[in-house]
C-alpha cells in the first residue's frame, strides 16, 4: 500500500502545472482518478465528508479502512491544485466548454451517433467545474454555475423535449413522455456529475436545492404541470379500454406511472392528487354505469360473479400498473359502486336474490354472496336477516307440517301415538344439521350468522305442536331413544349423534326447566321399570346435558341413576338377609328399590289397602332396612310396583305381569267371586279416578281378566266384576299395562310452582345484594340470572314483586314509584 | 316464606308531631289550656264505654247521630284521620284529644260544624295522600293483615276517590269485580291506584307504560280497558 501510495506521488509530481486540461502523460493518473471517482460508495463518502476535510491530509473516521488510502490521494490531488498558483479561468471560457459537453450529452440522448464520454473528457468537464468553484472572488463562479446548471435543463425542455410531446397524442404522447423521462434521468445523472462539486460544497452550505432536485423540479415544473392533466385522461382512457377487454400495453402504463410517483420524490401527493383521484372518479363513473345495467339484467348470481371477477381484476390492475397503495381504494370504490349501491336490490331480487338462493340450495352462489357483502360494511346484516326468516319459514313449516298430521289423525279419530312427534323432532334435527352447515361453510362461522340460526330457532321451537311445548316433544324424543324397544332402532353410534343433536336443540328452549321435568318423569319410568335400553347411553347424555346447561341442571337425573345402582347392591344384601334368617322369608319373592326423595319426581303415595301376603314383605323389608339405617323413614310408592301373579284359568295357568294396584284388586277375587265396584273401591281404599282405570284395564281392555255386568266398554259406580275362568291366551306370560294418568298437566303445574320459587329466590337474592335497585333493572337481571333455565314471563316477575312487597321483603320508594327498596 | 314484622300499620301514626295532619290545621292555636281538656274530657266519656275507657262502635254510631253524620259517611273516615285512631271502630282518650284539638271543637255542636267542613279541608289539602294510605292502613283490623279484600277495596275507593275520580273508580271498580287473579289488594297496590287516578290519562292511556314498574294488576286493568274499549 505504501509503494502505491508513492508511486503516484512520484507521478504527479512529473507532471506539468498550470495547464488547464491534463495531457496524455498523466492519463494514468486520471485512470486511477476516475477510478476513484466512479467508486460508488467512495462518492457518497466523499459526500458525506465535511469540506475542510479534503484540504486537511487527515483521514476521515467514517471510511473503511480499504479505502483510507484513497482518500488521502484525492485529498492530496485537490491540495496539490490548490497550492499551486492556477491561472484564473473567466467564466466565459470555461462555460464555453462545459457548453460543449452539455451539447454532446444532449445529441447521445437524441440519439445521435456520438461516442459516448470518454473518461477523460468526463473528468475535464468536472475538473473544469471544480476549477471554477475553487477561484478566488471574483473568480468563484459557483452561483452562475449553479444558475447556468439550471438553464440548461430549462432550455433542452422548452426546446426539444416540450415540441416532441406536443405534437403527439394519447397512447403516442404517453410513450414519448416515458422516453422523454428516462432521457432526463440520465441527462440529470451526468450533469449532476459534472457538477458535482457545487453539491459538495456551494450548495450544502447555502442550503439550497441539491442538483438532483433541480433537474427534477426543472421537468416537473416544465414538463410534468404542462402534459399531466393529457396524460392522465390518456392513461384513464387506456384503463378503461382494458376494462373493455381490450389488450394494452401495461409496461408503458407502468412507467407512465412511476413517472407520477417518482415526480413527487418521496411523496405521494402528485400520484394521488393528479391521478388517483380523477382514476378513482372513473372508475365509480364506470361500474356505476355498469351496474346500473346489470342489476337490470342479470340474476343475482350472474351479477355477483361479475362483481368478483371485476373485483379480481382490479386487485390484478393495482398489481400490474397502479400504485399498491392504490388498492385499498380502489377496491372499496368498486365495491362502492357494484354491491353497496345496489345491496337491497341484489339481494332482494324476486328470482334470485338471497331468499331465492336458500330455497334452490345454491350453496356456491351462497357462499360468493357472503365473500362479497362481507367486504362492505353493513352487507352481511340483511344478508344474515334473510337467512334468519328462511329458517324461520322452514321450520315453522315443519310445525304446522306437525300439526297438521295430528289434527288429521285426531279427525280420524286415531290414538295420536307418539310417532308422529318422533318424526317431527327428527326432522328439527335434520334442519338444523342442514343450516349448521351453511352456517359453517357459507358463511364462514360469522358470529352473525350463528345469531341469526339461533334467533331463528328459538322462534319456532318455542311454538310447540299440538297442545305439546318442544320441551315435551325433545323429552319424548329422548326417551324413544333411551327406552327398550324404541321406535328408533339405531346402532350405539348413532344413538351417540343423535343424543348429542338433541342436546344441542335443547339450547334453543326457552323452557329447559320444563323439559328438565318432563325427561325426569320419563328417565323415572325407565329406570324404575326396567326399560332404558343402555345404562352407557343414559349417563353419556347426563353428561352432554350437564355441559351445556350446568351441573345444576342434571344434579337430580344423575342422582336417580346413582340411586339405582345403589338399590341393586341394596337387593343383593336384603337377599342375603333373608337366606340367613329364613324365618322372616315371607315367601315371595321381594325387590324393593329405595330412592332417595328429591331426586325424583312426586309421586302420590296412596293409603291402599295391601293384600296380607305383600304386608308381610313390607314389614320384613322394613326390618331389614332397619337392621342398615337408622333415622330414615321409608315411603312406600304402591303406583310404581310391579307383580307378577299366577292366573289359575281353566285351560291353563298364565303369568300375569300386573301393576300392584292391578294385583291387589286381583287378589280380591281369592276369597269372592263376585265383587261390586263399591266393594272393589272401599277394599282397595282407592279413588273413584283409580279404582276406574285400574278396572278399565282387568275388564275392558285387550285382556279380559274379569268379567263385569253389564259387559261394555265404560265403568261406571254401579258395575259388578267376577272373575273370568275361561280366559286364555296363547302365551304363558302376558303383561296387562296400566295406562298412566295424564302426568303432563301435572309436570306443568309442578313446573309452575318451581318458577314462582326460581323467580323469588332471584329477585331476593339480586335485593339483597343491590338494596335499592330500579324495577327494569331488576326484571333485566333476573331474567338474566334464570334464562338457563327458562325465560321468565316480565308479567310473573311483576306478580312474584307484588308478592314480596306483601311478605315485606321489597318496598317501593315513596318518591320514585319506579324504585326498590330491599327490607332487610 | 310469611314474615312476622308488621312494620307498616303504626310506625307514622306515633309521630304526630309531624304528622301531616298537623300542617292541615296549623295557624290555630297551639295551645291548649286544661279548660279545653276538661271540656275535651267531657265530651269523649259521654260517648266513651266505661269499662273500655274507650269510645266504641256504638259510642260511635251515637256520636254519628248526634253530629248528623251517617258513621259510613267518608267524613267519619277523615275524622279518624284527624285523630290518627289505630284501631277501627274506637277512638282511645288520646285520639280523642288529639282530634278534637286540631278542630278546635270544645262542643258537640263545634264538632259538628269541623266535621261537615271536614271534606273540603281534607280534599284541597296537601296531605290528601296520606289520608289516601290512612284509609287502608285503618281497614287492617286483623293482626299482621296486609292485605284487603277486593270487594272492601271496591267500596273504599268509591268513598275515598269516588267524587275526584268517577270515572276511573267505576272502571276499576268494575274490573276489580270481573277479574279472578286477585282475591285481594295490598298496600302497594292500594297506593299505586291513586298514582294511576292521579297521573294517568284516562280517555286514552297514552301515558301508560307497562314497562314502569306498575302493578301488574294495574296492567292488566289497562290491558282489560283497551280490549273493552277496542270492541266497543
Amino acid at each position: 500500500m505504501k509503494t502505491n501510495f508513492s508511486l503516484i506521488t512520484s507521478l504527479n509530481m512529473e507532471k506539468g502545472h498550470g495547464e488547464l486540461f491534463p495531457k496524455l502523460q498523466g492519463l494514468q493518473f486520471f485512470q486511477i482518478f476516475l477510478k476513484i471517482l466512479n467508486q460508488k460508495n467512495l462518492y457518497k463518502q466523499l459526500q458525506q465528508r465535511d469540506f475542510k476535510s479534503t484540504r486537511r491530509r487527515r483521514p476521515c473516521g467514517s471510511l473503511s479502512p480499504g479505502n483510507r488510502q484513497r482518500v488521502y490521494l484525492l485529498d492530496w490531488c485537490s491540495l496539490k491544485i490548490t497550492m499551486n498558483q492556477r491561472e484564473i479561468i473567466d467564466f466565459h471560457h470555461g462555460w464555453q466548454f462545459m457548453q460543449n459537453g452539455i451539447t454532446k450529452l444532449k445529441s447521445i440522448l437524441e440519439g445521435a451517433a456520438e461516442t459516448h464520454f470518454t473518461s477523460e473528457e468526463h473528468i475535464m468537464l468536472y475538473t473544469t467545474i471544480y476549477n471554477m468553484c475553487t477561484q478566488k472572488p471574483p473568480h468563484d463562479y459557483s452561483q452562475q454555475l449553479y444558475d447556468k446548471y439550471k438553464e440548461s435543463f430549462h432550455e433542452y425542455i422548452t426546446s426539444t423535449v416540450l415540441p416532441s410531446l406536443k405534437e403527439r397524442h394519447d397512447e403516442f404522447m404517453l410513450r414519448e413522455l416515458v422516453r422523454r423521462w428516462q432521457n432526463h434521468t440520465v441527462m440529470a445523472r451526468w450533469l449532476s456529475r459534472f457538477f458535482f462539486y457545487l453539491d459538495r460544497y456551494f450548495i450544502s452550505r447555502r442550503s439550497l436545492p441539491p442538483l438532483k432536485e433541480v433537474g427534477l423540479t426543472c421537468f416537473r415544473e416544465l414538463v410534468y404541470q404542462e402534459v399531466n392533466v393529457k396524460v392522465r385522461d390518456a392513461v384513464i382512457s387506456l384503463i378503461d379500454r382494458e376494462r373493455e377487454g381490450e389488450q394494452i400495453d401495461r409496461a408503458l402504463l407502468k412507467n407512465v406511472l412511476d413517472i407520477f410517483v417518482d415526480i413527487g420524490i418521496d411523496q405521494m401527493d402528485f400520484y394521488e392528487k393528479d391521478f388517483e383521484d380523477a382514476m378513482l372518479k372513473d372508475t365509480g363513473a364506470y361500474y356505476s354505469r355498469k351496474a346500473s345495467n346489470w342489476i337490470v339484467d342479470d340474476s343475482c348470481p350472474d351479477y355477483m360473479l361479475k362483481a368478483e371477477n371485476c373485483l379480481r381484476r382490479e386487485k390484478e390492475r393495482v398489481s400490474h400498473y397502479l400504485h399498491s397503495s392504490s388498492e385499498t381504494k380502489l377496491l372499496e370504490k368498486v365495491q362502492h359502486e357494484l354491491l353497496f349501491v345496489y345491496a337491497t336490490q341484489l339481494l332482494e331480487k324476486e328470482q334470485s336474490g338471497c331468499h331465492a338462493l336458500l330455497m334452490d340450495e345454491k350453496v356456491e352462489d351462497l357462499s360468493r354472496m357472503y365473500r362479497l357483502f362481507s367486504k362492505i360494511s353493513g352487507g352481511l346484516e340483511p344478508v344474515a336477516n334473510t337467512f334468519k326468516q328462511h329458517v324461520t319459514a322452514e321450520g315453522s313449516a315443519l310445525v304446522k307440517q306437525a300439526e297438521d298430521a295430528v289434527s288429521q289423525k285426531k279427525a280420524e279419530k286415531k290414538e295420536v301415538v307418539g310417532l308422529q312427534e318422533q318424526v317431527f323432532v327428527r326432522k328439527v334435527i335434520d334442519l338444523h344439521d342442514k343450516f349448521m352447515a351453511y352456517v359453517n361453510n357459507c358463511f364462514l362461522n360469522h358470529t352473525l350468522f350463528h345469531k341469526a340460526l339461533k334467533d331463528a330457532f328459538e322462534v319456532f321451537c318455542n311454538k310447540g305442536v299440538a297442545g305439546s311445548s318442544n320441551a315435551e316433544l325433545l323429552a319424548t324424543f329422548c326417551d324413544n331413544i333411551l327406552k327398550k324397544g324404541g321406535s328408533e332402532k339405531l346402532s350405539d353410534e348413532a344413538i351417540e349423534e343423535t343424543l348429542e343433536k338433541v342436546v344441542k336443540l335443547l339450547a334453543y328452549i326457552g323452557d329447559k326447566d320444563l323439559f328438565a321435568e318432563f325427561y325426569r318423569k320419563k328417565l323415572a319410568r325407565r329406570l324404575l321399570f326396567n326399560k332404558s335400553a343402555n345404562d352407557d347411553h343414559e349417563r353419556s347424555i347426563l353428561t352432554k346435558l350437564k355441559q351445556q346447561c350446568g351441573g345444576q341442571f342434571t344434579s337430580k337425573m344423575e342422582g336417580m341413576v346413582t340411586d339405582l345402582t345403589l338399590a341393586r347392591e341394596n337387593q343383593t344384601h336384603f337377599d342375603e338377609y333373608l337366606s340367613n334368617n329364613a324365618t322372616a322369608n315371607p315367601g315371595i319373592d321381594l325387590t324393593v328399590t329405595v330412592l332417595t326423595t328429591g331426586f325424583w319426581p312426586s309421586y302420590k303415595s296412596f293409603d291402599l289397602n295391601l293384600p296380607v301376603e305383600m304386608v308381610k314383605c313390607i314389614e320384613v323389608f322394613k326390618e331389614f332396612y332397619e337392621t342398615k339405617t337408622k333415622h330414615r323413614k321409608l315411603t312406600w310408592i304402591y303406583s310404581l310396583g310391579t307383580c307378577n301373579v299366577n292366573g289359575k284359568f281353566e285351560s291353563k295357568t298364565i303369568e300375569l305381569v300386573v301393576t300392584t294396584h292391578q294385583a291387589a284388586a286381583l287378589l280380591l277375587f281369592n276369597t269372592s267371586d263376585r265383587l261390586s265396584y263399591q266393594e272393589i273401591m272401599s277394599q282397595l281404599n282407592l279413588s273413584d279416578e283409580d279404582v276406574v282405570r285400574l278396572l278399565h284395564s282387568l275388564s275392558c281392555a285387550k285382556y279380559k281378566i274379569l268379567n263385569k255386568e253389564p259387559s261394555n266398554k265404560v265403568i261406571s259406580p254401579t258395575d259388578v266384576f267376577e272373575f273370568n275362568g275361561k280366559f286364555t291366551d296363547k302365551m304363558r306370560h302376558i303383561k296387562i299395562p296400566l295406562p298412566p294418568g295424564d302426568e303432563k298437566k301435572k309436570v306443568i303445574e309442578d313446573v309452575d310452582k318451581d318458577r314462582r320459587y326460581a323467580i323469588d329466590a332471584s329477585i331476593v337474592r339480586i335485593m339483597k345484594s343491590r338494596k335499592v335497585l330500579g324495577y327494569q333493572q331488576l326484571v333485566s337481571e333476573c331474567v338474566e340470572q334464570l334464562s338457563r333455565m327458562f325465560k321468565p314471563d316480565v308479567k310473573a316477575i311483576k306478580k312474584r314483586i307484588e308478592d314480596l312487597i306483601t311478605r315485606d321483603y321489597l318496598e317501593r320508594d315513596k318518591d320514585n314509584a319506579n324504585l326498590f327498596k330491599y327490607l332487610a | 316464606m310469611p314474615r312476622s314484622s308488621s312494620r307498616k300499620g303504626t310506625t307514622n301514626l306515633k309521630e304526630s308531631g309531624n304528622s301531616p295532619v298537623m300542617d292541615l290545621f296549623r295557624g290555630g292555636s297551639s295551645k291548649s289550656s286544661s279548660k279545653d281538656i276538661g271540656r275535651h274530657d267531657q265530651l269523649f266519656y259521654t260517648y266513651a264505654n266505661h269499662s273500655l275507657d274507650m269510645i266504641d262502635p256504638d259510642g260511635i254510631v251515637s256520636l254519628c247521630s248526634d253530629l248528623g253524620v251517617d258513621h259510613t259517611d267518608v267524613r267519619i273516615l277523615m275524622l279518624a284521620w284527624t285523630m290518627q285512631a289505630e284501631k277501627q271502630g274506637y277512638f282511645t282518650l288520646d285520639e280523642w284529644r288529639r282530634g278534637l284539638k286540631e278542630l278546635r271543637a270544645d262542643s258537640i255542636s263545634k264538632l259538628q260544624k269541623a266535621v261537615l267542613d271536614l271534606e273540603n279541608k281534607v280534599r284541597k289539602s296537601s296531605s290528601f295522600p296520606d289520608f289516601y294510605s290512612f284509609a287502608f292502613r285503618y281497614c287492617l283490623t286483623e293482626e299482621k293483615q296486609k292485605c284487603i279484600d277486593t270487594e272492601s277495596i271496591c267500596i273504599l275507593l268509591d268513598l275515598v276517590l269516588g267524587c275526584q275520580f268517577r270515572a276511573q273508580v267505576d272502571a276499576l271498580t268494575q274490573y276489580l269485580k270481573h277479574q279472578t287473579d286477585y282475591k285481594v289488594i295490598n298496600m302497594d297496590q292500594w297506593n299505586a291506584f291513586y298514582r294511576f287516578c292521579n297521573e294517568i290519562n284516562f280517555s286514552t292511556f297514552k301515558n301508560y307504560d307497562p314497562n314502569l314498574a306498575w302493578p301488574l294488576v294495574l296492567d292488566s286493568f289497562v290491558e282489560w280497558m283497551q280490549l273493552k274499549r277496542g270492541k266497543a
